[in-house]
């Protein structure tokens, strides 16, 4: 699979920040295709999950609301050289993880 | 040399498919709690429910929402939420006049900081409603956000 996740984390004083931008068209379902009238069927990330040296740090639960090639940020307590795994799954089973060390 | 260089780029190839299969075994298993009913829900009591276990929420000076007060394109309003009361379980993102108005549900671990930013779909000029659930309690704050140029249908 092609890489879709776009990772960076880096420690500051005890703490980590983590920032990632995924590859991923989040159709609701709910946008109407001009051409045939139809729906596009959904297709958006379901669950992303992160996790620090194999420790889980934060599921995100995701619903069509969230916005085309996703952004996430969040901090934990960490440190540089920790490394730092985000997963995610969509809900037609696809799925992607890529790991970055902190800096 | 030739040899070594042509293992070194196969390795490269292979190693975004291993990380993925194997990454992943975690994440499908939990997905079976993925709250469907929440996420499908067509108002804020029931989409709060389905992810705090109550709708009664106690409006929180200690939770900061930072949006844009205007967003041109309702397709991508970036949304930060930090919150500084103790012990935070999870945060949830609601917009409150989206068609379901349950955007994200971020579920945070001791390791987690109460901080956690994304950008999300608005489809009209509405309140930004972040809960956040901490030692069994549920906490609220909401931001106005003027949309526009909706970021629904098309």
């Amino acid at each position: 699979m092609a890489k879709t996740i776009k990772s960076r984390a880096k420690a500051k004083g005890g703490e980590v920040t983590v920032k990632a931008l995924i590859s991923h068209p989040m159709e609701t379902g709910l946008r109407k295709n001009k051409k045939t009238g139809k729906n596009f069927p959904a297709h958006f990330i379901q669950e992303v999950t992160a996790s620090a040296n194999g420790k889980q740090v934060l599921v995100a639960e995701w619903g069509g609301a969230v916005s085309k090639n996703p952004y996430l940020s969040f901090k934990y307590n960490g440190k540089a050289g920790d490394k730092v795994t985000i997963s995610w799954v969509d809900n037609k089973g696809e799925k992607d993880s890529a790991t970055t060390s902190v800096r | 040399m030739k040899r070594r260089s042509f293992l070194k780029g196969t390795l490269a190839g292979s190693t975004v498919a291993i990380a993925a299969s194997a990454g992943l075994l975690a994440p499908s298993q939990v997905l079976a709690a993925w709250p469907k009913a929440a996420f499908e829900a067509k108002n804020i009591q029931d989409a709060i429910k389905g992810v705090a276990g109550t709708d009664a929420t106690v409006a929180s000076a200690d939770i900061k929402i930072k949006a844009p007060d205007i967003a041109e394109n309702g397709a991508v309003v970036p949304v930060t939420v930090s919150s500084t009361i103790a012990g935070a379980e999870s945060i949830a993102i609601v917009i409150a006049k989206n068609g379901t108005p349950l955007a994200a549900n971020f579920k945070l671990s001791s390791l987690a900081k109460g901080y956690v930013s994304t950008r999300v779909k608005m489809g009209k000029t509405s309140d930004v409603i972040a809960v956040v659930k901490a030692g069994g309690k549920v906490y609220s704050a909401k931001k106005e956000v003027k949309v526009t140029i909706g970021g629904c249908g098309g």
